[in-house]
């Protein structure tokens, strides 16, 4: 069966006054129906960018995408004009952001902003937008829903603004939901909520997610599969069991082993990554991650290692990754 | 004058448990007032720290963790008097701090210094970094002009950053390396006691780990007493010895950091460390989350008796009358506080 999303050697940049940005590099990665994943990387490393290049949200100029296909049911999404993607959004891919208040408008009612797209997607009338609407609050537990919209944005709180943005985001019913940091700003005992929520409304709806994070905490126990990029690079991807326990890149290894083990007996130094992320106004020639790698050998400063396959459902983009792995797999990362 | 009154009032912070203590929170409260009207008049307090008490001994870390709105960082600020307590006592050295004057609170000052969430925000972006880390020296008359700037660069070097670096400007840095910048700063007029309100929430995660074992460093070097507030709790039981939650501008649990994370008394606690994301599928898998019901309640107007009854499991009947007492179910020499009626249900 073929993937319902098909990414095929993503190259995006953006031309600043400064220079040339390299944002992302090639990258190159499936996603199954119903199936959730997560890219993780730190900021700058091109995973937002990556996927905002799939649904047309860079901003052009000064952003580009310069190379790629991207297929889903049968369509290269790059090749859409502004009103085909327009469709596309809402209805069949959705996002929801880190900071729900960037994207919610805080002049006009919930009710307003959650029925507009209803009836601009789905024809519906605004009666039925309007029940649509109450029945969508409703399943991300927001109380009260018929009454609260008519409240405005600001009389929400932060948890609750998150979930009014699921409503909104699942309201069309995609089949593909893209998760920007969605609870990088709120409280653990909210994050649990709100990721609670979610897979369940996964499980109900089933649809396929994509989960953009930082932290390879939060996604460990609730994706089939991850894509780690650095520099604009995906340096490691797979499944997720093979990436936390036979590491095969260093920069994968240096993350995990930088998060202190809340379980831990002994208390260890903790393992940083030394050294500055990369420069991106500079044209990736090596590995990016060379300079601050403990494993880097001549080759590393030449010549930038492709992602090559080193087990089923697993490839890294390491010239040592046979190394790391060993150590990895031995030591065991996560014991 | 003041000094006098400081030691007249209230305890000394001689040794306790056989350790020393340097800082005393006794009792703190913060009230911001809520005005209204033309004539804005005080209708209401946002209770942001509402009698706290703890003790902080010289050379440990004590962490202090709770979710945003709980007060931790206003408490921060309220015992270095940044912000003015509405009640309550802060012994530092024997003095109380609340009741020092103007000169004699910046006298002291230069013994405790604070480091930032956000180094960006917190730099002057006009000032090269020489200026910013010679700033507290020239406020407190330490030295002269070339030996503060002999001073300044020995301090680059303490954090990691090159000397070199002296007459550039902040602009110029990564998040990680301002933050050392903040560091240095704090650095400056040696202080003992340094409060770091989420020094490393605001940077990347493999650089984290630079800053954090940076502090830990320093620690050990300088002799330095930390009071670590965060949110992240994994940090917070890798750096602390000690571990205080905070909620609702109350401190609910108090003990070692082993204490805390391996036997939690109180629901709350039990909660938070329970939604903490651990790195490994197979545990992620197989642990259960405690899930909190709704969302924590107003500050301006708390729920009565325990704060927490709204959102908790175990909540029965007193819960919702009676305010628990900060009791010890330690031992005398490793107290371990907890606030909650049902506690020894969980002993």
């Amino acid at each position: 069966m073929a993937p319902l999303l098909d990414v095929r050697n993503l190259v995006t940049r953006f031309y600043t006054e400064d220079g040339v940005v390299y944002a992302v590099n090639g990258i190159s990665y499936t996603l199954d129906e119903g199936e959730s994943m997560a890219i993780v990387g730190e900021s700058g490393s091109g995973k937002s960018v990556g996927v905002m290049s799939i649904i047309g949200l860079i901003p052009s100029p000064p952003g580009k995408i310069e190379a790629g296909e991207v297929w889903y049911t049968g369509r290269d999404l790059l090749k859409l004009n502004q009103e085909e993607l327009r469709q596309l959004r809402g209805n069949e891919i959705a996002m929801i952001f880190q900071d729900p208040m960037t994207s919610l408008n805080p002049v006009l009612t919930v009710g307003l902003q959650m029925t507009e797209s209803l009836e601009l997607h789905l024809n519906m009338s605004n009666a039925q937008a309007k029940e649509r609407a109450v029945e969508m609050l409703q399943l991300v537990g927001i109380p009260n829903a018929a009454d609260r919209l008519e409240d405005y944005p600001h009389q929400f709180s932060g948890g609750q603004r998150q979930r009014l943005m699921i409503a909104m985001a699942l309201s069309c019913n995609p089949s593909i939901l893209i998760a920007d940091e969605p609870t990088t700003a709120l409280d653990v005992t909210i994050q649990a909520q709100i990721i609670e929520l979610v897979q369940k409304l996964q499980k109900e709806l089933g649809m396929a997610i994509i989960w953009i994070t930082h932290d390879l905490g939060v996604v460990a126990g609730m994706v089939q599969k991850l894509a780690v990029m650095y520099a604009g690079f995906i340096v490691e991807y797979g499944a997720v069991d093979n990436l936390y326990k036979h590491t095969s890149h260093p920069y994968t290894m240096g993350l995990l082993n930088s998060i202190p083990k809340v379980d831990a007996k002994e208390r260890t130094r903790l393992a940083s990554i030394e050294g500055l992320p990369p420069d991106l106004l500079m044209e990736p020639k090596s590995c990016p991650f060379a300079p601050r790698c403990t494993f880097a050998v001549e080759q590393c400063w030449v010549e930038n290692p492709p992602l090559i396959q080193v087990a089923p459902a697993h490839s890294a983009a390491c010239w040592r990754w046979e190394a790391v792995r060993s150590q990895t797999t031995e030591v065991g990362v996560a014991a | 004058m003041s000094q006098e009154n400081g030691q007249k009032n209230g305890p000394k912070n001689g040794q306790k448990n056989g350790k020393e203590v340097l800082v005393s929170v006794n009792d703190l409260k913060l009230h911001f007032p809520i005005m209204r009207g033309v004539i804005r008049r005080q209708v209401g307090a946002i209770k942001a720290v509402d009698g706290v008490s703890f003790d902080i001994y010289k050379g440990e870390t004590l962490g202090l963790v709770g979710e945003s709105g709980c007060g931790k960082s206003t408490a921060g600020r309220a015992i270095l008097q940044l912000l003015k307590p509405t009640a309550g006592e802060v012994f530092f050295e024997d003095r109380d701090l609340t009741k020092l004057g103007k000169g004699d609170l910046r006298r002291a000052r230069r013994h405790m210094q604070m480091i930032f969430q956000d180094p960006q925000a917190s730099l002057n972006p006009r000032l090269t970094v020489g200026s910013i880390i010679s700033e507290p020296l020239e406020i407190h008359n330490l030295g002269d002009k070339n030996s503060r700037k002999e001073r300044v660069q020995e301090l680059l070097r303490v954090v990691g950053l090159n000397p070199y670096f002296i007459s550039r400007y902040p602009h110029e840095f990564s998040g990680g390396q301002r933050q050392r910048i903040g560091i240095a700063r704090a650095l400056a007029t040696n202080p003992s006691f340094i409060v770091a309100d989420e020094p490393i929430s605001a940077l990347d995660v493999s650089i984290q780990a630079q800053v954090v074992n940076l502090l830990d460093d320093l620690k050990a070097e300088l002799g330095l007493t930390y009071l670590f507030i965060a949110h992240d709790l994994s940090m917070v039981r890798y750096i602390s010895d000690r571990v205080a939650v905070m909620y609702l501008g109350k401190l609910v649990e108090l003990g070692s950091r082993d204490d805390v994370y391996d036997r939690p008394y109180h629901p709350y606690t039990q909660a938070l460390l329970s939604a903490i994301p651990i790195p490994d599928p197979d545990k992620e898998a197989r642990r259960e989350r405690i899930i909190l019901k709704g969302e924590v309640p107003s500050p301006a107007n708390p729920p009565t008796g325990c704060r927490f009854h709204t959102r908790c499991q175990y909540a029965t009947e007193i819960c919702s009358q009676q305010d628990p007492e900060f009791r010890n179910l330690g031992t005398a020499v490793a107290p371990h506080m907890v606030a909650c009626h049902h506690a020894e249900k969980f002993l």
